[in-house]
């Protein structure tokens, strides 16, 4: 259905049985953020972010290069502890629990909160491999569940019917927009329940960029998703929520945050104003 | 231009020299052992009763026996030794430490064979003896050995982990995969082409490696019946021999000695079409 | 949720035990290494002198020093150098600048030294006695061992050489096109000053490689320990020293000891420095 508006021809790409989730009414944060703040050995790349990730919806991280949205998001997994010499001050609560906390079990994290990058990153394994290590890694190594939870991925991202003849062949044989619709299946695979993106659609041609977004627009409500993208029509089309970020001072920050429709249409900072306008960045 | 045109020449004449050496080696080679290749069997390598050139017996299988034996005694050690140690550089040191072991590999790769083997005499061979006489083994050749072809398989391992691209460790780590989860998942696989292609260099070198096996294996022309007997290698029984050997014993040795060169020809034959794979 | 938990503990377990592993084997391996340089020290420390340096062996090998050894390892190395580099260099010129990657002749260049880097040297030794001693008529001499080891240096000088001209950046090529000089003058001004510090590390690591050369040179520069009279005399390398005094000379251990403190010392300088001028290029190839 979808389909025909992007390519008009309509078994260029089968999309999934996923159904339009519910509209997210129900405001319920499901990560907290208070005061963030990130240093790049002792420079400030991001100053004292405060805004909450409502359950359900989708977020989006508008603004342009450099203001820190990438580095946000890769706090909220804490991906930042595999860079050195980055310190993270602040708290984030994800499901009320502060993921800073000693007791806190990084892997199990990672479970909970997906993350997908902006370039397709399919591992040199086979297209069932690459679906079921991280299966197998958090302990789920029964044959028929992982071939269940395989099935159900991809028919999820609607890659089933293109690829479920060929399981074995490399993933890497794939094109770049299958690629990047594996790497989101692969992290659906571990039912997360908040799936961070970053710039998924940038690196794909306007083909597969549609695909995808219509894949993303799917998950609403089932997940909640926070994307990071340059494409204000993207965002405009997609999000319940947007929050802007802008750079001041070489620090990035957060300028405003709110309910889609209000951000693009009335919002209450000038720099908002001027950068949805296309005045600045 | 009259200098480019001279140039050229020149190097025109060095490069033919170089692709000549080995026309050379290879025409000498074979003169020089036709004479056994002529007029005895290739079967007499492997039936005659032993290896006793003076009574023209010719049986090369307990000496190549010996050297496929230490080879492969020698890349059992050397190789998950050498993998640990290329993980470790990439994957578990801190910088510092990273850099300093890598330095002390490197350092090693530098120390020569006779050195080995010297060490080997004076120090490998009478603690085996204590164990277990007569402490010439092949035992000290395997260990020998490893130690002389571990920076290489640690060196080529190193350098395929850390060509591994940042990104897919990224998603590995986002996908909640452990350190060793992410390396025998991911890194491994990702670095097969080139770890292997180190793995089957070693073993060139440890098929041709004469010095140091020579000193601590015992010399003894036999199969080996146990880790603690005296072993003979091909390029061992070469380099002992052919100072004073005459006629059909010369040509002989240079029949093991183009044995062994075709063995570690294909090995590098194997390990350079891997490297184009990789590169492809 | 419990389940979560136990697969969780299991997980811990298995990266506790992996690096438990990988630590005890690099401590192995440093352990070894340092025992070797320890032991080598202990024995030789004791025995080396100016003396030893500057004095013939006598009695064997038991008395005296390796004067004369000394001067005949640096003959061998001289006529190993002298005749490989050219050589080595010039085909590394020819392939990197002149000669498309994909020409028969560039290919069976690279062919060749491709498996010559792979010939054991021990097959160099009976080649260089069959060519050099016995068809050239040269015999056992420093002349023959000399070029038997320039035949083994050919593959690690060419392919040194040839990363460090790739390394110099094409834009240097194009430059001096654009301003009219020849292929020549662009060669010698800018090229291969700019790559020289990679080639001076080749040049090293061949060094390295000559002077840790044994069977190659057992039966083409000869045995005998006193200073050579000419490149046609016969004489004994440093490493083949060692290796007469500790399999052939009973109680030949304290000057072996001492013999190879001084190779292996050599060796080390020459690699940290090697190291330091290729310190900048990434080297794809190991060739040890």
């Amino acid at each position: 259905m979808n389909s025909n508006q992007h390519t008009g021809k309509p078994d260029a790409f089968t999309l999934g049985p996923l159904e339009e989730g519910p509209a997210c009414c129900d405001p319920q944060p499901v990560v907290q953020v208070r005061n963030l703040s990130l240093l790049y050995d002792g420079k400030i790349a991001l100053d004292k972010v405060t805004l909450d990730i409502y359950k359900g919806c989708i977020t989006a991280l508008i603004g342009p290069s450099g203001c820190g949205k990438t580095s946000f998001l890769s706090a909220i997994n804490r991906l930042t502890d595999l860079v050195p010499g980055c310190r993270v001050t602040g708290e984030i609560r994800v499901n009320n629990r502060d993921i800073h906390h000693p007791d806190t079990h990084v892997q199990r994290l990672r479970r909970q909160v997906g993350m997908v990058f902006q370039k397709p990153t399919p591992f040199p394994l086979s297209i069932r491999r690459n679906l079921s290590l991280p299966l197998n890694e958090h302990g789920i190594s029964n044959k028929t569940e992982v071939a269940a939870i395989t099935g159900q991925v991809l028919r999820d991202v609607g890659l089933w019917d293109e690829v479920h003849d060929r399981l074995d062949a490399s993933a890497l044989s794939l094109s770049g927009g299958q690629q990047q619709r594996l790497c989101i299946a692969r992290a659906l695979a571990l039912k997360p329940q908040i799936l961070l993106m970053d710039e998924p659609c940038s690196a794909l041609d306007p083909l597969a960029s549609g695909v995808v977004e219509d894949l993303i627009r799917r998950l609403r409500g089932h997940y909640t998703i926070v994307i990071v993208t340059h494409n204000l029509a993207q965002a405009r089309r997609i999000a319940n929520y947007a929050a802007f970020f802008w750079v001041s001072g070489r620090a990035g920050q957060l300028i405003e945050f709110g309910r889609c429709q209000h951000i693009f249409e009335s919002p209450s900072h000038e720099l908002t104003a001027a950068y949805i306008n296309g005045v600045r960045g | 231009m009259l200098t480019d045109k001279l140039l050229m020449g020149i190097l025109r004449a060095g490069a033919l020299m170089a692709a000549l050496v080995m026309l050379l080696i290879l025409i000498f080679l074979i003169h020089e052992s036709w004479p056994a290749l002529s007029t005895l069997s290739i079967g007499r390598f492997m039936t005659d009763a032993s290896w006793h050139p003076l009574e023209g017996a010719y049986n090369l299988m307990p000496m190549l026996s010996g050297t496929l034996l230490a080879s492969a005694g020698a890349l059992l050690l050397a190789v998950p030794l050498g993998l640990a140690s290329a993980i470790f550089i990439v994957f578990y040191a801190p910088l510092h430490p990273a850099a300093i072991y890598k330095r002390l590999i490197e350092l090693l790769s530098g120390i020569p064979s006779v050195v080995f083997g010297f060490w080997g005499l004076t120090t490998l061979v009478p603690l085996i003896n204590q164990w277990h006489p007569p402490g010439a083994s092949l035992l000290a050749g395997i260990g020998v050995l490893a130690l002389m072809i571990l920076p290489t398989v640690t060196l080529t391992a190193y350098t395929a982990l850390a060509a591994v691209p940042d990104e897919l460790l990224r998603n590995a780590a986002a996908l909640g995969l452990s350190r060793w989860g992410m390396i025998k998942g991911v890194a491994l696989p990702a670095a097969k082409t080139g770890i292997a292609a180190g793995i089957i260099l070693a073993a060139a070198r440890a098929l041709g490696e004469t010095m140091a096996v020579l000193m601590v294996a015992g010399n003894v022309v036999q199969y080996p019946e146990t880790l603690f007997d005296p072993v003979r290698t091909l390029a061992a029984n070469i380099a002992l021999e052919t100072a004073y050997a005459m006629g059909d014993h010369r040509a002989v040795l240079f029949v093991s000695g183009l044995l062994l060169m075709l063995l570690v020809m294909a090995l590098s034959g194997v390990a350079g079409l891997l490297e184009k794979r990789r590169h492809a | 949720m419990r389940e979560m938990k136990n697969i969780h503990t299991a997980q811990v377990l298995r990266e506790r035990a992996v690096q438990f592993l990988i630590y005890v084997a690099v401590l192995l391996i440093s352990a070894v290494f340092i025992w070797i340089l320890a032991d080598l020290a202990r024995g030789g420390i004791a025995h080396l002198s100016w003396e030893f340096l500057t004095e013939s062996p006598r009695d064997a090998g038991r008395a005296g020093g390796i004067a004369s050894i000394l001067v005949s390892t640096l003959l061998i190395l001289l006529v190993a150098l002298l005749t490989a580099v050219p050589v080595a260099w010039t085909s590394a010129i020819l392939l990197v600048e002149f000669v498309p990657a994909d020409s028969p002749f560039g290919k069976t260049v690279r062919f060749s030294l491709h498996v010559l880097a792979g010939v054991p040297s021990i097959v160099f030794g009976l080649f260089g006695n069959a060519f050099f001693c016995i068809y050239l008529g040269l015999g056992f001499s420093i002349l023959s061992g000399g070029l038997t080891l320039a035949c083994m240096l050919l593959p690690i000088l060419t392919s040194t050489a040839e990363a460090g001209l790739r390394a110099v950046p094409h834009a240097y090529r194009m430059s001096a096109s654009a301003l009219g000089m020849t292929h020549t003058a662009a060669l010698v001004h800018l090229i291969l000053p700019a790559a020289a510090p990679v080639l001076a590390a080749g040049l090293l690591l061949g060094i390295g490689r000559a002077l840790a050369e044994t069977a190659a040179l057992l039966f083409t520069s000869g045995y005998v320990e006193r200073m050579p009279d000419s490149l046609l005399d016969s004489g004994r390398a440093l490493a083949l020293h060692i290796f007469d005094l500790s399999m052939n000379v009973p109680g030949g251990d304290m000057p072996a000891y001492a013999s190879a403190l001084v190779l292996a010392g050599l060796l080390l300088c020459i690699n940290i420095t090697a190291m330091k001028f290729a310190h900048g290029l990434q080297r794809r190839k190991i060739m040890t």
